[in-house]
């Protein structure tokens, strides 16, 4: 009974093929909006939580939040991190697989005739390729006691490697660094472009080196051996709420604050990525309302089609009745029709949904990845507003007087 | 004939439109009773009211006052929903426009019928069969296919006695069929009538056309909502009371022992 009624349906939409389509129109639009907006939304979260977790896996990042200064007041008296608490983590946390923590410079490098501009000078400790998850190719990195005399060494990352040395070997060779010299004891393995960052395009050297040669004098003064994050790996193996519980402890005392102001903050990147997908949800809640409105819309294109038709066919209603259709056969017909109506947009709508994510992922390059629950969620909402905006043009049709509706011209 | 079940009896039906000045007296208080198997017209002036009384005796509407006995079953106050069950189930209604749904071919139209049916529901094939044999049965088996508006007036009006037939109704009831068709089609119309009158179908027609109302058996003519002649029509009892499927039940055979 109820495919026969489908069929009917379908039939009756066939007889106005364009009208029908172009009154599914809105929610076509409404549907494909929304799995386009998704897979763009999530398409970008997994761009993100890719891009953080590809810095190393079970990280977590401890930064600096010098406490407010009055004003008048000198930042000298604000706290924070300080290049020992390194050490300290390292030495008296379990489950630690190795702290670092790093400070950049733009530097001008040569060797020989070559000159290198706007190159990126990376000041670390001896962690800081375990922790980035970096692999040396030839040669070595520094040690802590290169570190802590700060030994004028260099690891070279494999590109700039190459563009100082072609086919040379670096080890043991000589860069000079702004006017400083460094020699050269190991070159990295290919790493690639990270968040942003190209670590094949860094120069590494003991943090001290930097601290002491290449930052500006009175920024020196004020920042002393203060660093602005510390970055630990975590065992995969310990729990890392314990850890970061036993690391907040250990900094509070050392820096002799309380816990409920501490100078520092810690982040896991569990919580980066919670924090950028809330701000992802909210552009997703404006989606679904713009969503809501184009269906919406469309329901409403619906209703207006449907109240045109059952107009439009007032006498075939009436005969309908006379040989023998209930009010409820009259409704049931007219409710699917709007289904069949709003279904075939929300099935058209999905398929230029699916094409417009593939084609938005490929001329803008985004990442696009189509959300099975939006397509479902979208194809319901889809047969709820047919329902919906169908109910009101059918009970207009089950409501006409069988006679006034076969006098109708 | 005394003998036949009845199958319409009215008692003192009125229909008012409207109220006040504006109020319209269309059926005054009607008596009638009609058995199985008559063939019956009704006649008389434009805006007597002929119309208003077949439509409550299809069902399509309701007495203001008074009982409408339908097969046994007072019918008058019936709601809406009882009265589509009714109207599907016990009557075959035929109009002056044909009414074809104009999207469907002929057989889908004379299915319409079925497919409303709420009692003995026939599978798909079942009901094709029993749709085709209808058409068949008024002899447009080999248009079964065809859309109302590749068919004839003539035609197109053979496939709504076929549609009203279909579902084996008590009584077919028809205004003015043959008011849009020329004087051959109309004789057709009404051979048609005839041989299912033959068959032992009970049949009231509303006509205007003398000629046509001669071929039935009863005439009754309305005046200003009155009753006002209740005559046989002796001329053209053209089959015997006797007859077996008069005698047996409507629901025996839709096969018509047609000449061509
Ligand atoms: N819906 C209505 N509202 C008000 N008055 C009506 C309505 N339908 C019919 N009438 C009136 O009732 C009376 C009988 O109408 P009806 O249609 O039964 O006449 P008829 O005998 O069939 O006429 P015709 O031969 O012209 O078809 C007329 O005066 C008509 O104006
Ligand atoms: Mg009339």
């Amino acid at each position: 009974m109820i495919t026969e009624i489908a069929k009917e349906a379908w039939r009756s939409l066939r007889a106005n093929k364009l009208r029908s389509l172009l009154t599914t129109l809105g929610v076509i639009i409404g549907v494909a909006a929304v799995i386009v907006m998704m897979a763009i939304s999530a398409g970008t979260e997994a761009a993100i939580s890719e891009s953080i977790y590809s810095l190393g896996s079970n990280l977590i990042f401890i930064s600096s939040t010098f406490s407010r200064v009055g004003p008048g007041e000198r930042p000298q008296n604000a706290g924070g991190l300080v290049y020992d608490d390194v050490a300290a983590i390292r030495e008296k946390i379990k489950g630690v697989t190795g702290v670092t923590v790093d400070q950049q410079a733009s530097v001008t490098v040569r060797r020989g005739d070559i000159t290198l501009d706007g190159v990126m000078l990376m000041g670390t400790t001896p962690d800081y390729p375990i922790v980035r998850g970096l692999s040396v190719a030839t040669g070595r990195y520094f040690t802590s006691t290169e570190v802590e005399r700060a030994q004028k060494v260099a690891v070279l990352g494999k590109t700039i490697a190459e563009k100082l040395f072609g086919e040379e070997d670096p080890i043991g060779q000589t860069i000079t660094v702004n006017k400083t010299q460094l020699t050269v004891i190991g070159v990295l393995a290919e790493k690639g472009l990270v968040a942003g960052t190209d670590f094949d395009q860094l120069i590494y050297t003991p943090i001290k080196v930097v601290f002491q040669k290449f930052t500006p004098s009175q920024f020196a003064r004020f920042m002393g051996d203060r660093v602005r994050q510390i970055t630990v790996a975590v065992d995969p193996k310990a729990n890392i709420d314990t850890v970061v519980e036993q690391i907040s402890l250990l900094l509070a005392n050392r820096h002799n604050v309380s816990l409920d102001s501490p100078d520092f903050s810690i982040r896991t990147q569990a919580d980066i990525i919670k924090a950028r997908e809330s701000t992802t949800a909210t552009f997703r809640n404006l989606l679904i309302w713009v969503a809501s409105v184009s269906l919406l819309v469309g329901g409403i294109g619906i209703m207006n089609i449907m109240l045109v038709s059952v107009t439009e066919r007032t006498r075939e209603i009436g005969l309908r009745q006379a040989v023998g259709a209930t009010p409820e056969d009259i409704q049931i017909q007219f409710l699917v029709e709007a289904l069949v109506l709003s279904l075939l947009g929300g099935v058209i709508g999905i398929g230029v949904g699916i094409a417009g994510s593939h084609l938005f992922g490929t001329l803008s390059g985004m990442r696009t990845v189509i959300v099975p629950s939006a397509i479902g969620i979208s194809f319901t909402s889809a047969a709820l507003v047919g329902i919906l905006f169908g109910y009101l043009p059918a009970r207009r049709a089950a409501r006409l007087d069988p006679i006034v509706a076969l006098r109708y011209e | 004939m005394e003998n036949e079940p009845i199958i319409i009896r009215t008692e003192n039906l009125k229909k008012v439109y409207g109220s006040g000045e504006a109020q319209v007296i269309a059926l005054a208080g009607i008596n009638l009773t009609i058995r199985q198997g008559e063939f019956v017209a009704i006649m008389g002036p434009s805006g007597s009211g002929k119309s208003t009384l077949l439509n409550i005796l299809a069902c399509l509407d309701r007495p203001s006052e008074g009982s409408y006995y339908l097969d046994g079953i007072d019918v008058s106050q019936y709601q809406r929903r009882d009265l589509a069950l009714i109207r599907g189930r016990k009557i075959g209604m035929v109009f002056q426009s044909y009414n074809l749904l104009p999207r469907l071919t002929a057989l889908e139209n004379v299915l319409l019928p079925i497919f409303y049916r709420r009692e003995q529901r026939l599978p798909a094939e079942a009901a094709r069969q029993h749709a085709l044999a209808a058409l068949e049965s008024v002899g447009l088996g080999d248009r079964a296919h065809h859309y109302p508006n590749q068919l004839s007036g003539g035609q197109q009006q053979r496939v709504a006695i076929a549609r009203a037939l279909v579902n084996d109704p008590a009584i077919i009831l028809a205004d003015e069929p043959t008011g849009n068709l020329d004087s051959h089609a109309s004789q057709e119309i009404l051979d048609l009538l005839q041989r299912l009158h033959a068959q032992g179908r009970t049949i009231v027609l509303v006509t205007h056309d003398p000629e046509v109302a001669a071929h039935t058996e009863r005439i009754l003519l309305i005046r200003d909502g009155h009753l006002i002649s209740d005559q046989s029509n002796g001329r053209t009892r053209s089959t015997p009371p006797s007859n077996a499927l008069s005698s047996s039940p409507a629901s025996t055979t839709l096969e018509v022992h047609h000449d061509h």
